[in-house]
Formats: C-alpha cells, structure tokens, sequence
C-alpha cells in the first residue's frame, strides 16, 4: 500500500489542507506505512457481519419542539474573525 | 500534611467540620502551583482570582448552612471542555484566544454541586496523542520524572493531580486518553460508560467514541466526581437516563462472590517486566480479598488498533471540518477568496498529528475507500464488542495493566505515529465496545508508576469503582506521591 504523492494532494484538497512538498513526502511515507499496518484487519471475513456505528442502544431519541434560550447575537458574533453587527463577513462567494 | 495534598473526600470532611475554610485550601493549592508548575507545565490557563472570589462565596454559603457535593472543592479541567468566561483551545493554535461563551454540562454541574474551577490543563491538539507532546502550546512533564511523558491526551489534568496542583481533574477518553495518563502519573483515572456522561460542550473527536472521564487520587474521589456530573442531559441525546450508581460510604474489604477475567492478549510478549510483576501483584490482592481469578480471551484484541484508528480518524475528519476561520478562533489573513481562507486558516494552524489524522480520516472515506477501510472497520467493531459481551457473561470485571510500558522519555515517540499508535493497544478496544474502566496505581517499576486496568460491563460502573476502591483499602499505591 503506497499513497502516490498525488493520491496525497487528492486527499489533503478534499480535507482542505494545503501541504508543503516537505509534508507531502512525509505523510506519503507514513500514512503509507500506516495503512500498509492496517491491512491487518484484511484477515479477517467480515462478510456476515453488520457493522456497528454506536454502541449506545437509544434510537430515535425526540423531544418537545419548544425554543429555548439562546447565546444573545452579539456574543455569538465577538468570537467571529470578521462580523458586520449581527453578521460573520465572509469574502464574496459569487462572483459578480 | 499539606492541604493541597488531601483527597476531596478529606477536603470535603475538613471543609465540613469547619478545620480550613475553601479559600484556605484554593490558597494552599494556588501556592503548589506557583511553586510546581514550571517545572510541570499542567496548566494552559489559570484563573487564581476568580478562583478565589468562587472560595470566598462557598465559604459564606457553608456558613449560611448551606453544603454541595463538591463545595468548595477546586478542580482543574482538561481544555477540550467549554467553559465559560476562560478559553477553550483544545491545545490548538487554530483556537487561540478563544472564549468559550458558555459552559459544558459537565461544568455546570461541578459549578452547581458548589466545585471551584482553577484553569483549563494542557491536552494533545483535539485530544489526538497519548503523551501531549501534541500540544500547540507547550509541554507537560510526568511529576515523577521530568524527562518523560505525563501520558495523553489528558496529561496536563494527570500531571496536575499528581503534582498536588489541583484536588481532582476533569479529562476525556476517547482510546484510553483518561487512563493512561493516570497510569503514567500514579493517579486514578475513571472512564465511564458511553453515554454515562452528558458530551454537550466537550469538542468532539470522535463522536462514537469520546466521553469524558474523571482523574482524582482515589477511587472514591472519581466516583463522587461521576455522581455530580453524570447522569441524563437533554442536550446530548447519546447520553443514558439510566440512574447513575449509589455511591457507598464504606466497603467490606471482600470481594467474595466476583469473577474476575484475566485477558490472555492483554499479557502478550510486549508488556514491559516491571509493568507485568506490579499488575500479577495485583491480581494476587484481588484473589485474597474474595475474588475468582479465571483466565479468559478477547480474540479481536490485535485487531483494535486499526479498527480504532480508522473509526476515530474517519469521524475527526468530519468533526474537524467545523474548524474553517470563519465563526470562531483564528482566521488567516492573506487569502484571496473563500476557499483559500478556509485552506491557509487549516493549514498553518493545525498541527502535524491534526493533519495526519485528518488525511488518514478523509482517506478511509473518500470515494473507493469507504467500503475497504471504514465500514470493514466497523464491522471489526462489531466483533470486539461481542468479544467483550461474552466474557462479561462469566465475568463481573477483566484485569490487566493499563498500558504495557511505564512513561517514556519526551521525543521517543514522536516522530514514529504508528510505535505511539500501538503504545495504545491496552485502552482502544474498551471505548470501541463503549464499556467503563478505571486505571488506579498497582506498583512502581524503576521509580515510575505502573497502572492496573479494571474494565467493567457497560453501565456497571458500581462493580468497578467497588473493587477499587476496596483495593485502595488494603494498599498504599495511590498514596505514594511524587517529590517536586
């Protein structure tokens, strides 16, 4: 199992991170080394097995639809980077 | 003995019958710190004035006759926990400066129950590591040895109760990040139950996997911890109505009645010489105080390290996507349009084992890969919980060490993630079946701490925190302290 450096950038644009050539090598090498371990799990048939997701036996877990209180705008918008009064300011997303 | 050095159970019966009142004891732990902590580096952030303004008010509320579970206790809490009016960085650049503008559950429950919050402690970045080497921001020494690893993630809450820098300490297990730092420092690190505990303002890392755990000096510390902020929340619909178990006063010193299971794969070559004899002592303990000692298997074991880390890696990469520049933290600032925010903000603010793990995560769900790694990963899952089911059918807890090794030297690891991956091969399987289990101190091997893994059925913490806490009865391990 060896990620080609491109199958690397594939991955890293889908995350939306941009690695430098030094990470690139690296995470080539050991997310390489790491799945090449992982195969391990390939000796086994799982054929007839349901895959568990959680392990909690809840489902379906509603509740009333009632509002509840909720942070006031203006904290809400002190953590973002850049906020117009009760807005997050992002750059243009459409192009004019 | 200094008060700093007490249980919270002895602070409470202290604070109770009036010998030291709750500033007294924030004053002692508050001066521990000032005289430990750069040597130690638990803490991220403290929060001494307001601390002691908390001391202050559980003090006139004592002498209005009022008391709480845990008034006027102080306590520190892992910074992957939200609360309010302090930051939250989870040990990451890209949440730096942030402040949380409300408090988890956990946190409004320990706030209610009368606790005093001291500061936030230092974590591996989103909880991913297992020596907090993986902090953005600084390292966290073993008080035992400073060359070597507190244990991760939640090393800085472990550190911090070894050192006597707060009574007791909120962290969170997603693969044994609460035990094994207990083990490593000589503490008591309980994890709960999936579902035992309320996950609502704690980061995620992964979803299936993470709850939040309790690291004290005894048992029956982290039992009174469990009762305050366990329990049912309506903000976390994983979270369990089930009532939570009823803490006893006093135990018999008799464990007559219980079967205790001894994993086969849990004491594979591997497993460090000192680390065994401290933990075969141990078993030996067990059996004369009452208990069956039978030898059973978890074949799948081998099998946990990759499932876990395809599972938790695939659910970070997903929970981490959140982390964008835009709503909260830190956003860079030479982009051009809003993928290049999104991008430059991820890339020069996540750290490598963050990356890593994202790219790992993303793979085993992209396209192709899904059906090979991720839900062959879950079906593996699978067979690892009924691993657990049927011994737990014969069993009341299964013993084993906590990890196979003693606290390595800072740096030994680092630069190899899968000899750290695998160092995790002792905790990973129990949060894969959602079970509880608890790591309390059993030994010492050259000097260091060795940790005794007590794992029980799911929602049958009662048994486990039982047998430890009548352990801690008959031995002195817990009691031994590190000298700073």
């Amino acid at each position: 199992m060896q990620l080609a450096r491109e199958q690397i950038l594939h991955i890293a644009e889908l995350a939306k991170l941009t690695l430098s050539d030094g990470e690139t090598t690296l995470f080539s090498e050991q997310l390489s080394a790491i799945l090449e371990y992982f195969t391990l799990l390939d000796e086994l048939d799982t054929s007839e097995i349901l895959p568990t997701a959680m392990v909690i036996e809840q489902r379906n877990v509603l509740r009333e639809d009632v509002a509840g209180e909720s942070l006031p705008a203006e904290v809400v918008m002190d953590q973002a980077p850049h906020a117009h009064g009760e807005h997050v300011a992002v750059k243009a997303i459409l192009e004019s | 003995m200094q008060l700093y050095e007490l249980t919270i159970h002895e602070a409470l019966a202290g604070l109770r019958a009036g010998s030291f009142s709750a500033v007294e004891l924030t004053q002692a732990v508050l001066e521990r710190i000032e005289h430990v902590e750069s040597a130690t580096g638990a803490y991220l952030h403290l929060a001494p004035q307001a601390a002691l303004q908390v001391a202050a008010r559980a003090d006139q509320a004592r002498a209005d006759g009022q008391d709480g579970a845990l008034l006027g206790i102080p306590l520190a809490i892992k910074d992957l926990i939200c609360t309010q009016d302090m930051p939250t960085t989870c040990g990451s650049r890209i949440l730096e400066g942030f402040m949380t503008p409300y408090d988890a559950t956990v946190i409004s429950r320990l706030r209610k129950a009368g606790a005093i919050i001291l500061g936030k402690t230092n974590t591996d970045e989103f909880a991913m590591g297992s020596s907090t080497e993986a902090s953005a921001y600084q390292l966290t020494h073993n008080p035992w040895d400073l060359t070597r690893v507190p244990g991760g993630s939640s090393g800085g809450s472990a550190a911090a109760v070894a050192a006597g820098e707060c009574l007791g300490a909120l962290g969170s297990d997603t693969g044994g990040s609460v035990r094994q730092p207990a083990a490593f420092c000589g503490v008591t690190g309980l994890k709960p139950t999936y579902g035992r505990v309320s996950r609502w303002g704690v980061v995620a890392y992964a979803s299936s996997l993470d709850q939040v755990g309790t690291l004290a000096q005894d048992a029956q510390d982290c039992e009174l911890l469990l009762s305050v902020i366990g329990g049912y929340d309506p903000n976390d619909a994983t979270s369990s109505q089930l009532p939570l178990p009823a803490s006893e006063e006093s135990l018999e010193p008799n464990l007559r009645g219980m079967t205790l299971g001894l994993p086969k794969e849990f004491f594979a070559a591997g497993l460090q010489p000192g680390v065994e004899q401290a933990v075969r002592c141990a078993i030996e303990t067990f059996s004369e105080l009452g208990a069956e000692i039978v030898k059973v298997s978890l074949p799948h074991t081998r099998y946990a390290v990759p499932t876990y880390y395809l599972i938790s890696t695939a659910e970070a990469s997903a929970n981490l996507a959140r982390f964008d520049g835009i709503r909260y933290g830190k956003s860079a600032e030479k982009a051009d349009d809003i993928w290049e925010v999104f991008r430059r903000t991820r890339s020069e603010r996540f750290g490598p084992e963050v990356k890593r793990r994202i790219m790992l995560g993303t793979y085993a769900l992209s396209a192709g890969y899904y059906d090979a790694y991720y839900k062959k990963a879950q079906q593996v899952r699978t067979l690892i919980k009924q691993d657990y089911d049927r011994a737990f059918e014969t069993c009341t807890a299964l013993l084993t060490p906590t990890s196979p090794t003693t606290a390595f030297k800072l740096g030994e690891r680092i630069d190899d993630p899968l000899a750290m991956y695998l160092g995790d091969l002792c905790t990973l399987s129990l949060n894969l079946a959602g079970n509880c289990g608890i790591s309390v101190p059993c030994g010492s091997a050259d000097g260091l701490p060795v940790g005794l893994q007590i794992l029980g059925n799911t929602y049958d913490e009662a048994a486990i925190l039982k047998m430890a806490r009548v352990y801690q009865q008959v031995t002195d391990w817990h009691r031994a302290r590190p000298v700073l």
